[in-house]
């Protein structure tokens, strides 16, 4: 992991809507390439505001390096060959193949990767990132003769093959049943290993997310409340502060965290 | 799509490059098709003309008397032409309006943008308004485009407030509707007995007033547009992915939106100075355009302009024989076409096919 010095560095970020600011003087521990991070806490934390922000979807002011490069204020389509950014949801009743919805998405802006930018090019790593998303089979089916798992291995597969350095998923699981929930995961943190992709998510489940990331984030109120490995950011302390639950984290066997939630906490115990 | 599962990336590959070679041959199939409308619209007509003089007429100039001849060059040919302009045109806006606003409901006729250019063109013709340095003949294109963009950036507006849904848009498009039509009644109201006599049988929407100065215009202003869809075609694919995931893609959605519908209130308001407002041919076209070809906006967009021109030489030819030996305006063809198509629309859910 040493090899790829390309780090995402986030320092004193500010960002949120006109009237609404959401996030003030927000900094992060840098994140290295090649590893995958969750940002998890309560609703209306600001994970989704934050995300949008980093893909430069929001107006933001303070820093966001990646690799020595300043991303805030770099216009959309300088943006766009670095960071993509993966919506909750693929809209509905369009009327567009699998296969082409992931060419829309090289067709969209230039990538500055000459591997994908050509008309043939193109079309090859599209069919490439369908067969490693699983669904090939697929590629010249409808959007909307598809499965709500489906529907989310496209919506991967189409911000997966611009190839970006970081992708930032808005939670790409919640509507997915279990296979498709570790399916998702396991590939993202696959591609990042292999690519040297920054991966950044936001999740509600905890124990996935403790299962499958390198770096938690926890927010609550637009702030960091507690960084660092899921086992030093997911405590009964933090989940008490931040969700107001009462809970208990242990180590199994298998090294992987186990979290159990006893019960929630009297009003005014909590950070909220 | 095929009956058989495609295994690997070259078969898959293959199989699409064979729908891409479907849909140019279906692009095709739709250019003849116009032609074949076109064609039959240049022979139908009132006049006792047999479609053969007609053809010889265009061919040759000797085989007609002067009379005939005149009908041919000056009535049907521009006449023809107009319609398949207009089509074009109209339907190359609506097929914008609808990526853009993200609504299946969008056209220049249902959200008001042809009222407004109505309005537009009303006043230019009843209270005669001039800009310096511009000629006369321009004034009521011109005013009839200032106000179809006016009402194009109000249903913008309106259709990027977080709050507002496709029914937001729809149904302020009906208030742009009902405003611009009261407003042109009242110009009417207001206006001299010959100006009025001119204004209702053009808001009628016919193509019966068309002279090759307007197929000209017309021409030009849908050539100029046309090349700046298709380069946009790729990007507003993207759009139909949602708005974020497009914009994360690079695309830059303010601009794309404005400038998709400052072509949008070019082609309207044209259309509209020239044949009033012929409805629905804007709604109908694109739909059956993405029923043939789906939505990679690279064959939409050019199936919605055939579509519309189709369907618009089509209405033409109707228009002439529905009732003989009278020429109904062509909008009223359109309208008895294109309402059942709108109303399907409606209650067609999206997203459930």
């Amino acid at each position: 992991m040493d090899a790829n010095p390309d780090l995402l560095q986030v320092g004193g970020l500010s960002t949120g809507y006109r009237d609404r600011p959401v996030i003030r003087n927000l900094s992060l521990p840098p994140i290295r390439a090649g590893e995958v991070h969750s940002l998890v806490g309560p609703n209306a934390a600001g994970k989704s505001t934050l995300l949008r922000a980093l893909a430069g979807l929001l107006p933001a002011s303070g820093s966001v390096r990646l690799g020595g490069q300043e991303l805030v204020g770099l216009p959309l389509a300088e943006h766009a060959r670095r960071v993509t950014y993966m919506p909750q949801t693929l809209p509905q009743g369009v009327a567009l193949s699998v296969l082409e919805s992931v060419l829309g998405a090289l067709q969209a802006s230039a990538t500055g990767n000459p591997a994908l930018d050509g008309h043939e090019a193109g079309q090859r790593r599209a069919a490439a990132i369908l067969e490693r998303v699983g669904i090939l089979h697929l590629a010249l089916e409808g959007l909307d003769h598809l499965s709500g798992g489906q529907r989310q291995l496209v919506s991967l597969a189409q911000a997966l093959v611009r190839e970006p350095r970081v992708l930032l998923l808005d939670e790409p699981i919640s509507a997915l049943d279990l296979h498709h929930q570790l399916r998702v995961m396991r590939l993202v943190r696959e591609l990042a290993r292999e690519r040297g992709m920054i991966a950044l998510m936001v999740l509600h489940d905890l124990q996935i997310s403790a299962r499958w990331s390198d770096g938690i984030v926890m927010l609550a109120q637009g702030a960091v409340v507690a960084t660092g490995t899921p086992a030093e950011a997911i405590t009964p302390d933090t989940l008490a502060r931040v969700y107001g639950v009462q809970a208990r984290v242990e180590h199994c066997s298998r090294g992987s965290l186990q979290i159990m939630v006893d019960d929630v906490l009297p009003a005014g115990g909590a950070a909220r | 799509m095929s009956a058989t599962l495609p295994l690997n990336a070259d078969q898959v590959l293959a199989a699409y490059r064979r729908l891409v070679m479907r849909r140019v041959a279906i692009l095709a199939a739709l250019a003849v098709l116009c032609a074949a409308a076109f064609v039959l619209d240049l022979v139908t007509g009132p006049s006792a003309l047999t479609p053969a003089q007609v053809i010889g007429g265009l061919l040759s100039p000797e085989g007609l008397t002067p009379p005939q001849m005149a009908i041919v060059w000056q009535v049907r040919l521009p006449y023809a032409l107009m319609a398949v302009l207009v089509g074009a045109a109209l339907s190359l806006a609506g097929a914008e309006m609808q990526t853009i606003l993200n609504n299946p409901l969008a056209s220049p006729f249902t959200l008001g943008v042809s009222s407004a250019a109505s309005f537009g063109a009303a006043l230019a013709i009843v209270l005669g308004v001039s800009l310096p340095f511009v000629p006369a003949a321009w004034m009521v294109p011109i005013n009839a485009f200032v106000f179809a963009f006016g009402s194009v950036l109000l249903l913008q507006m309106m259709a990027r407030r977080r709050s507002a849904g496709v029914e937001t848009v729809v149904l302020l498009g009906i208030a742009l509707v009902f405003a611009f039509n009261a407003l042109v009644a009242l110009v009417q109201f207001v206006s001299s007995q010959e100006a009025l006599q001119q204004l209702v049988f053009w808001s009628m929407g016919s193509l019966s007033r068309a002279t090759w100065n307007h197929v000209g215009v017309l021409a030009a202003v849908l050539a100029a547009v046309m090349p700046f869809s298709l380069l946009a075609a790729g990007r507003l694919t993207s759009l139909r992915l949602g708005e974020d995931r497009a914009r994360s893609f690079g695309v830059d959605v303010s601009r794309l939106r404005f400038l998709a519908l400052l072509r949008v209130s070019m082609l309207a308001a044209t259309s509209v100075a020239f044949a009033g407002t012929i409805g629905f041919v804007g709604l109908v076209g694109p739909h059956m355009a993405r029923l043939l070809l789906g939505e990679d906006h690279r064959f939409l967009l050019p199936a919605s302009v055939l579509c519309g021109a189709l369907v618009m030489s089509l209405a033409s030819v109707a228009s002439k024989t529905l009732v003989p030996g009278a020429l109904m305006p062509v909008g009223i063809v359109t309208a008895i076409v294109g309402v059942p198509v709108f109303l399907l629309l409606i209650f067609r859910k999206p997203g459930r096919e």
